[in-house]
């Protein structure tokens, strides 16, 4: 039984808005009257406990609370209701390089930072030489940081942070800093803090990332914990509510000279595709009527994933296919997906009518189409690459 | 991890606690000395002449001053440059460090928004760096007196310390009120300037406290009442010592060096109390700092 690293108990936290609060004294003294303020409650009841030695993913949508959330376990927002308790040093990561000053060389930068991420001096003297090389700055340690780039800016930021010694890691985003090989070398050295037995926690919007390296996940809406516990149903729990936000969108400014009438995804077997394995292929479906005349209209698909990476488009015109353009012509439209290349995950398809020339749109559904691929054996990443594995005895 | 420090925070602003903050203080020493660091390199570090900026400044007003004063208006403050210089080098030490500390916390943004310590480290690095130019002017002061082979007054020396003392203490207090102030109020910084220059003109460091003592037991006890009065005098008592004007009136007052000593140390109390009641005014409101950025 491990001891807790962090309890936070029925935490709330409320932001004033001031309408027009005066920001001066002078602004105070002319205007005697007390300024009108809105309530925002960023958080609401939050009660959530981490055993010490566990990584915590926090997912939510954009001003879900996720930071806020980590400021107050922080210690550097305080709570409104509720009470938090930590146990260990804490080193919050919410912003590389916090602190850092332009004028200050690499090297003064380090120990400043170090400093303030609560390393002592004697420490920072020990490890200076791997924080120079994880960085990979050993060349201009001894530049102001003015005249780094802003990558450099982040390594060194991220050197520091990764080497102080705290109990309770927070990290806000922070992992998706550089190139490819540097990222690596970040989550890698997360591995290690987790082996060490430090409790981390993450807030990310990447869900690859949580499922890759936490062992529980919370997810907050609008302030409240909506899901939390084993990282899968959490991360489907997410993808579900960003489903939900994506339909509640309204569409693009649409003229309905052209109309969709309907979409339906299919599967080989001419079913209704939502679950499709790996390298299946599905049918896009498309009924559109003509409303008004119009010229040469263009049907479009795009297809998205949960993180709203645009995955593939096509359209009617990249085909050659003219359309009928009489008014109240009514067609149907089916694109043919062979294969689609896409490891485990709901992906969502929009479709659209609209002129040639991109002038105008006639008809939107954004990403109201969801169809899930299969998890399949232990495929990682994004694409699906059909692989046949050989060993030949040498 | 048994020994790991426990913390809970509540809604409420925490007590202060003054032995739990100096203990929090010590425990971050290290920030402190890095952030005075911070201060000066980045005051001193594109400038060619470096930290000898800080001599040049009091040499400044040493040479417009003595213009001035000695020439034009004829002073007859024997040692003028000496009576000046050991006055400026209080009042100089005042003004930058409540300057530097009331736009310490708002300057510093970036850090109070991302990363949690001890708030009282931000204007506290301001006022070191004030310290240390601080020693550096007083070199100045000394070299003067050496150049012109001027005595210390024997005893009366032992007013530096306490002067010293007692004028870090209330420039403590005078910085956290303002700094914390200047979170919310963003013109606290150009009332503060403005402050300090009625200030500067309501502390003998130019002409003598004795033009005041001569308008009466009533302006010199309202006079009294600004704490750098009594600062001032120390240090000029201990540097510049007993001297009189060609007319024989003694430029500081004479009534003995316990005189000085009872008033540092009233004055002293006085500003500890007020330390008391501006660190907890600078403490129960910096746990809102982050969110007023």
């Amino acid at each position: 039984m491990s001891e807790l690293s962090v309890s936070v108990e029925s935490v709330g936290k409320r932001f004033r808005l001031y309408h027009e609060r005066p920001s001066s004294l002078k602004e105070r003294l002319l205007r005697m009257r007390h300024s009108r303020a809105v309530d925002f409650w960023a958080l609401r009841d939050i009660s959530y406990e981490i055993p010490e030695g566990t990584t915590v993913g926090l997912v939510g949508a954009n001003g879900s609370g996720k930071t806020t959330l980590l400021k107050i376990i922080g210690g550097i927002l305080r709570p409104t209701t509720g009470r938090v308790m930590t146990r260990g040093r804490i080193a919050a990561l919410l912003e590389l390089g916090a602190g850092f000053h332009p004028e200050l060389t690499g090297r003064e930068n380090v120990y400043l930072n170090a400093s303030i991420l609560g390393l002592s001096r004697k420490d920072t003297d020990r490890q200076f030489d791997d924080i120079v090389a994880f960085s990979e700055l050993e060349e201009f340690i001894d530049n102001q940081v003015k005249f780094y780039s802003s990558g450099m800016f982040m390594r060194l930021g991220f050197a520091v942070a990764v080497h102080v010694d705290p109990g309770i890691l927070l990290i806000d985003e922070v992992l998706a800093v550089g190139d490819e090989g540097f990222q690596r070398k970040c989550i890698d050295r997360v591995r290690e803090f987790q082996r060490e037995g430090r409790t981390i926690v993450l807030v990310t919007h990447a869900v690859d990332r949580v499922r890759q390296i936490c062992d529980r996940a919370i997810m907050l809406e609008r302030g409240r914990v909506r899901a939390s516990g084993d990282v899968g149903d959490v991360v489907r729990e997410f993808r579900l509510a960003m489903l939900q936000q994506h339909a509640g969108l309204d569409r693009v400014d649409v003229t309905r000279d052209a109309e969709i009438t309907g979409v339906e995804l299919l599967d080989v077997n001419g079913g209704p595709a939502s679950l499709v394995t790996p390298g299946a292929s599905i049918h896009v479906q498309v009924e559109i009527r003509i409303n008004r005349p119009v010229s040469d209209p263009v049907v479009v698909i795009n297809i998205h994933d949960t993180g709203d990476q645009f995955i593939y488009g096509t359209t009617t015109q990249h085909h050659g296919i003219r359309l009928v353009d009489t008014e109240g012509g009514k067609q149907r439209v089916t694109f043919d997906l062979h294969s689609l290349p896409l490891v485990e995950g709901r992906y969502f398809v929009s479709v659209g009518v609209r002129p040639g020339d991109l002038s105008q749109m006639y008809d939107w559904h954004d990403q109201q189409y969801p169809f899930d691929i299969a998890p399949s054996s232990e495929e990682e990443g994004r694409l699906f690459i059909p692989t046949e594995v050989r060993v030949e005895p040498l | 991890m048994a020994d790991a420090e426990i913390l809970v925070r509540t809604s409420e602003p925490p007590r202060m606690r003054v032995k739990e903050r100096f203990r929090e203080l010590f425990v971050h020493r290290e920030v402190l000395v890095n952030l005075t660091r911070k201060e000066l390199k980045v005051k001193y570090k594109s400038s060619v002449l470096g930290i000898l900026w800080s001599m040049l400044n009091p040499l400044m007003y040493l040479v417009v001053f003595f213009l001035v004063f000695k020439l034009f208006l004829k002073s007859q403050i024997p040692d003028f440059h000496i009576y000046l210089l050991s006055g400026l080098l209080a009042w100089t030490f005042f003004s930058t460090a409540v300057q530097g500390a009331t736009t310490s916390v708002v300057g510093n943004s970036p850090l109070v928004t991302k990363v949690a310590f001890p708030r009282e480290i931000l204007p506290l690095s301001a006022i070191g760096s004030s310290m240390v130019n601080f020693f550096f002017q007083f070199i100045v002061l000394i070299a003067v007196m050496v150049a012109f082979t001027y005595a210390l007054s024997g005893p009366a020396v032992l007013l530096l310390p306490l002067a010293l003392a007692v004028l870090m203490i209330f420039s403590v207090a005078v910085g956290f009120a303002t700094s914390a102030l200047n979170v919310r109020y963003r013109d606290t910084t150009h009332l503060v300037e403005l402050g300090l220059l009625a200030w500067f003109w309501l502390t003998p460091v130019i002409y003598p406290a004795l033009l005041v003592l001569e308008q009466g037991a009533t302006t010199w006890r309202l006079y009294q009442l600004n704490p750098m009065v009594t600062i001032t005098l120390g240090f000029q008592r201990a540097l510049y010592g007993l001297r009189r004007l060609p007319d024989g009136r003694s430029v500081l007052p004479d009534p003995g060096i316990s005189w000085y000593g009872i008033r540092l140390g009233l004055v002293g109390l006085a500003a500890v109390v007020l330390l008391y009641a501006t660190w907890r005014l600078f403490y129960r409101r910096s746990g809102d700092f982050a969110e007023e950025l």
